[in-house]
């Protein structure tokens, strides 16, 4: 049993980790802030997650085994309002994505 | 007051896992009172609403939520593919999407379960008009689906 929880908890953290290189990959080899935004986002759900996953099967059911849900929990609840706040500001500082553009290029925002 | 009662009891809750102090009376006592002066603050600051404590949306989010983690690993299967460029070049996307839900909350749930699944960033909410950045075709294709709006309006309408 012991074993299982070891092999289980290893893939996980193995998983995880590759999640976070290859998003580290991302930051270093695409193209612009927004596209790099993309490769933060799976270092903050796959790779956090599943180490942190990997850490509660080492920790079984005690109270650290809970602070670990916490912390994925308080990071899945404020990533995405950080996210939006940096893809936003660049926005308004100017900034403009790479690549193609299907809005009808929102009339107002480029005057705000 | 209910939401109030509920708020008081989660962070209890919270309180008792994070500190792991069961039987210190003085400890325990501290404990309730910072639970207490932190219901009191919320309920001034008008956060005691259905938008400040959705406690109400529990039992759907538990549908809602294993369907959205499903969704945020396939996305990151898409990306960590699209970074190594298994695919082919990437191609970036800014497009538009309506947000059907009516109320507000429906609409931050959506553009905040978008932002939180890799491939996808929302730029802007206006309105029910969410301007997103996609990484790849396949996620344009799948915001563009339209399933996690309907998923997010049986959610929180």
């Amino acid at each position: 049993m012991a074993l299982v929880l070891d092999l289980l908890s290893w893939v996980a953290i193995l998983i995880g980790a590759a999640a976070m290189l290859i998003g580290a990959l991302g930051l270093l080899r695409l193209p612009d802030v927004f596209a790099r935004m993309h490769g933060a986002g799976m270092i903050d759900t796959a790779g956090l997650t599943l180490i942190l996953l990997g850490l509660m099967l080492q920790a079984g059911l005690t109270l650290i085994a809970v602070k670990l849900i916490l912390i994925v929990l308080f990071v899945v609840y404020t990533s995405p309002m950080t996210s939006h706040a940096l893809a936003r500001a660049c926005l308004l500082a100017g900034l403009r994505p790479l690549g193609r553009v299907e809005a009808d290029e929102g009339g107002g925002r480029s005057s705000r | 007051m209910l939401r109030a009662l509920s708020l008081a009891i989660g962070l209890a809750v919270l309180w008792l896992l994070l500190s792991g102090y069961w039987h210190e009376p003085l400890l325990l006592g501290l404990g309730l009172a910072s639970v207490l002066l932190s219901v009191v603050v919320a309920g001034r600051m008008g956060g005691l609403d259905d938008e400040g404590h959705p406690v109400h949306l529990l039992g759907r989010a538990l549908i809602y939520w294993p369907w959205l983690i499903k969704e945020i690993g396939l996305a990151n299967w898409d990306v960590a593919k699209a970074i190594l460029g298994w695919q082919g070049p990437i191609e970036p996307t800014v497009f538009a999407v309506r947000a059907s839900q009516a109320s507000d909350l429906g609409r931050v749930i959506y553009a905040n379960s978008i932002t939180l699944t890799p491939g996808t960033v929302t730029l802007e909410l206006a309105g029910d008009r969410l301007l997103v950045h996609a990484l790849t075709r396949g996620a344009v294709e799948g915001l563009q689906g339209g399933e996690m709006d309907r998923r997010v309006r049986r959610l929180a309408g």
